[in-house]
């Protein structure tokens, strides 16, 4: 049995959730060890933290929050933003994340992702890619860097190899056209990219409602939906999006 | 020892995780301490000695963790304490995911490498047109010949927990619990005091703290049993 993860992404900027989190109820919005709790407790099968400021200054808040979020939340959890090296990735995950994801490290010194797998494990190894629709590349996905400013110049699908080869336990896979529109999940380009990812696929970028979850585990075929907006502005509860999915077709964990 | 005032009764039983080097072992320990333990990490033989449970958790490849447990020097303790509890004539004894793995014979993983051989039978690669690993929550079914065994006490209705592993344990008597992966999978197996779940119970939501919090209660029946001797 095949089940779809509800994944809820936070973005994180020195120990506190940014991006204005909306929730009725909250004594602190910005707190991500409430909100992780509030997720956990409607039904998250997995969190995601984005550290988007990822400063070695901010090293020392970002740790504190892992532990802090391990202490009251019994759930997998992920971090990422600005893991550079094995000794990056082994603070986190001491601290009590049991998955680091990796990004633009891994695209200037793919080496990073082989010796995370052999040092942790594949299981906890997520690589994160960000793609664009690109003339450029001979099959029109190209990976970017840096937030997608950065083009590479290499095909999407080979990279996606070139990591599950490496190791990589897990594949996040953002759509730099689609984030932040609201318009759905790439499709075609997670239709296009299934032959080769052996490893669980999340797809992230571009949720503007429950049926886009839908689409992504159906038509897009992956393991997991990623999803920030519609849960942090109240819009959907993750047990609402989950007895959609339900609804629709899709097995997931029903929320208690 | 945290010393509970006011209740002559009741002690924090200790519980010894067993720390070899391998993974992640903070979030075992954190939801051990949240269901009432007082779990240490350790690998320190003493303290495993005197511990009134012993946890063997277990993450990435069969042969690395055997290896580490060598290396620590805990291999023969871990398999003298699971064959003990076993037999319940010892301190009760989880393994954690690899830590359910190693208490068998060996693992197609890491041909030649001998597991801890206290539970029989060889690990295999899941098999079937599935993703591996299986990494995801899947529901847990308890087969006909442990319908309701002591670590899933308290649960109603469907549990679901978190898998994330490519190998499973053969199917047998000491299953207490499947889930459906391309196949009937082991979610997990007891035989006496020796508890272990493939699934991650620390990793599990209320599901999982429940599992820990059975096990706690079996740790702290045995120690009342041990005193009224």
């Amino acid at each position: 049995m095949r089940t779809v993860r509800v994944i809820p992404c936070l973005d994180v900027e020195d120990g506190r959730v940014v991006k204005g989190v909306n929730f009725v109820g909250l004594r602190d919005a910005g707190d991500p060890v409430e909100l992780a709790a509030r997720y956990d407790a409607e039904g998250a099968d997995e969190l995601v933290f984005l550290d988007i400021a990822a400063s070695s200054d901010a090293r020392g808040t970002t740790l504190d929050m892992v532990r802090r979020v391990a202490e009251e939340v019994f759930i997998p959890f992920t971090v990422g933003g600005g893991i550079r090296s094995v000794d990056d990735a082994r603070g986190i995950l001491r601290a009590g994340a049991d998955k680091v994801s990796v990004n633009t490290a891994a695209v200037n010194w793919p080496a990073l992702v082989g010796e995370l797998a052999n040092e942790f494990g594949s299981q906890c190894v997520v690589v994160a890619i960000d793609a664009r629709r690109s003339s450029e590349v001979p099959t029109g996905f190209e990976v970017f860097t840096h937030g997608g400013r950065t083009p590479t110049g290499r095909n999407l699908d080979e990279w996606i190899a070139e990591v599950v080869d490496q190791g990589a336990g897990e594949i996040l896979l953002t759509s730099m056209d689609r984030d932040g529109t609201r318009d759905g999940f790439d499709i075609e380009m997670l239709q296009k990219v299934a032959p080769v990812a052996t490893v669980p696929l999340i797809a992230s970028g571009g949720v503007g409602g429950l049926e886009h979850l839908v689409e992504g585990a159906l038509e897009g075929g992956v393991d997991a939906v990623l999803a920030a907006s519609i849960f942090h502005f109240g819009e959907y509860s993750v047990s609402t999006a989950k007895a959609h999915l339900s609804a629709a077709g899709v097995t997931v964990r029903p929320t208690i | 020892m945290t010393e509970l005032s006011g209740d002559s009764n009741t002690s924090v039983p200790l519980l010894a995780v067993l720390d070899y080097g391998i993974g992640n072992l903070r979030s075992a320990q954190k939801a051990l301490q949240k269901v009432g333990a007082d779990a240490r990490l350790t690998n320190d033989p003493h303290l495993v000695d005197r511990a009134d449970g012993l946890v063997l958790p277990g993450v990435g490849a069969f042969g690395r963790c055997i290896e580490a447990l060598e290396d620590a020097g805990l291999r023969s303790a871990a398999a003298l304490a699971a064959a003990a509890a076993s037999k319940a004539v010892g301190p009760p004894f989880l393994g954690i995911c690899v830590g359910l793995q190693m208490l068998h014979e060996g693992s197609d993983e890491s041909p030649g490498t001998p597991g801890l051989a206290v539970l029989p039978g060889e690990v295999r690669l899941l098999g079937g047109d599935i993703k591996r690993p299986q990494m995801q929550w899947n529901r847990l079914e308890l087969p006909p010949w442990a319908p309701d065994h002591p670590m899933f006490a308290g649960l109603e209705g469907d549990s679901w927990a978190y898998f994330v592993h490519s190998y499973a344990a053969p199917i047998g008597a000491s299953s207490v619990a499947v889930c459906q992966y391309g196949t009937e999978v082991c979610a997990a197996e007891a035989v006496g005091d020796l508890w272990a779940c493939q699934f991650h119970p620390e990793k599990s939501g209320s599901v999982g703290l429940a599992v820990l919090a059975n096990f706690v209660s079996l740790v702290k029946a045995r120690q009342r049993d041990r005193r009224s001797v």
